[in-house]
């Protein structure tokens, strides 16, 4: 029974009740850092990691968080973890963190992880809030890799800063996309997106009125 | 104890700003040395970029050290004389040339005030980079640059030729412009246009500029133009702008004026 939840949690975000496709959260970052597809994954673990262990340690002390101050307290753990892996990453991988500059900071004001600790992590047990962390982070991953992925092909010709389809400005024949390196491009991708999943999965499809 | 009396509120807020704090703190702490190792590694690594002797390959700290230690020599000079700092007066291992800029007894006015941009002050005392060859004589100065784009201060270097007039090379280290546009100036083609390119012109005035689009080699002044990066005109105006300003006479001017008449008299050696 537990485990059949833990596998629920973990899995159910990535299409099911994708964070970003489906709850529409945290599109901000989504648009700011997939121009390449580095940064996307190095963003995508980071938020992982915040999101298991900020919904596992809400959880832990569920009990004793006063509903007063609780959201409080969920921000000041949050925090302390962004900035935990803030300065991991300039310890230990320079060059991308420049890259990402002031977003890895903004994970902290990332809905997904607010959101998931008021809604998940406040009403269950530890363990299960963590793989529901780790799947909501995987769900905003899929969604952060695809766009980082079309974004650098079409955008600059590249996949993880190695040339593949030949530039006309370096000789080959493929003129780039620059739209495609402007954050409101990730705004059609994620649209597209979108469209696709709940044409997939017609269930997801909002109903008026 | 009830979980919303005032007392468990305010002991739960306290242990948790504790066990927050330790956690935050000593990250901050243990890892610090590692960043700042880092920020110098980038800085070094940079300064060799700029100075055409950084290899592909060979980007390891210790190959970057190693390479750094050969050939580089750093001094600190003063702007306005382009003298050598007496380490009497600023001592060079303590010096932070960015902070300076902020500090109002080793910054001073930009002039004209509108020469760099949104930038008006800027520090007095400048690390410059001495390339030496074999036979101990400098082959190039590397000298650091910075300046406005359009969204950020671009940070970077430049070398010059002994004849304090050739291009070795450009780089910029630290930037925020649009990844694709402005961010090209990382782009190593067009790092590359710089290479060979004349500063001034005969009678000594700052000549270099960033046009837009592409310079043809048969225009008159081409070995005095860059191409501009297509979609980036801001970019490319800050960097023509920086560029011109840093070599300028309220730049390292003073310094390069005492660089080329060194050349010229050969009394360096």
């Amino acid at each position: 029974m537990a485990k059949s939840k833990n596998k629920e949690v973990l899995t159910k975000p990535i299409f099911d009740n994708n964070p970003i496709t489906l709850q529409v959260l945290g599109i901000c970052s989504a648009l700011a850092v997939t121009s390449k597809l580095e940064t996307s994954v190095v963003m995508s673990l980071s938020v992982i990691f915040v999101l298991a262990f900020s919904n596992a340690a809400v959880s832990l002390i569920r009990k004793q968080i006063p509903s007063s101050i609780r959201i409080i307290v969920q921000m000041t753990i949050i925090s302390s973890l962004v900035i935990l892996v803030d300065q991991i990453l300039k310890a230990y991988s320079y060059e991308i963190s420049k890259q990402l500059s002031v977003f890895v900071g903004l994970i902290i004001t990332n809905c997904i992880v607010m959101g998931r600790a008021e809604a998940f992590a406040m009403k269950n047990p530890p363990m299960v809030s963590f793989f529901d962390g780790i799947g909501n982070g995987l769900g905003y991953s899929f969604i952060l890799l695809a766009v980082g992925f079309v974004r650098e092909l079409f955008g600059s010709g590249k996949l993880w800063g190695q040339p593949i389809l030949p530039l006309v400005s370096e000789g080959g024949w493929y003129v780039p996309n620059g739209l495609l390196l402007l954050p409101p491009s990730a705004f059609f991708l994620i649209g597209l997106l979108i469209w696709a999943i709940r044409t997939w999965k017609p269930d997801q499809v909002e109903h008026e009125g | 104890m009830a979980r919303d009396s005032i007392s468990h509120t305010l002991l739960v807020a306290t242990i948790l700003c504790i066990v927050c704090s330790v956690l935050v703190a000593g990250a901050a702490v243990g890892l610090r040395s590692r960043q700042e190792a880092n920020k110098e590694q980038d800085q070094k690594k940079n300064v060799l970029i700029a100075a055409g002797l950084f290899e592909k390959g060979k980007q390891t700290a210790d190959e970057v050290d190693a390479i750094f230690d050969a050939s580089i020599t750093r001094v600190l000079i003063d702007l306005e004389t382009g003298e050598q700092v007496d380490s009497d007066v600023v001592d060079p291992a303590s010096y932070d040339q960015r902070e300076a800029a902020r500090k109002p007894e080793f910054s001073t006015a930009v002039t004209p005030s509108d020469g760099l941009g949104g930038i008006k002050r800027r520090e007095k005392y400048a690390f410059i980079y001495e390339v030496k060859n074999d036979a101990g004589e400098i082959e190039r100065v590397v000298l650091p640059i910075y300046g406005k784009g359009l969204w950020s201060t671009l940070y970077g270097f430049i070398a010059v030729g002994n004849d304090a007039s050739t291009v070795g090379g450009i780089t910029f280290y630290q930037h925020g412009e649009t990844p694709g546009l402005g961010g090209e100036v990382d782009n190593p083609r067009w790092k590359s246009i710089w290479q060979g390119k004349q500063l001034f012109d005969e009678n000594g005035d700052v000549k270099i500029e960033v046009i837009k689009g592409t310079v043809v080699d048969t225009t008159t002044d081409a070995t005095h133009k860059i191409d501009g990066l297509s979609g980036a005109t801001i970019t490319s105006n800050g960097v023509e702008q920086l560029v011109q300003y840093w070599v300028g006479p309220d730049g390292f001017g003073p310094f390069l004026e005492k660089l080329r008449q060194n050349e010229a008299g050969g009394s360096r050696g």
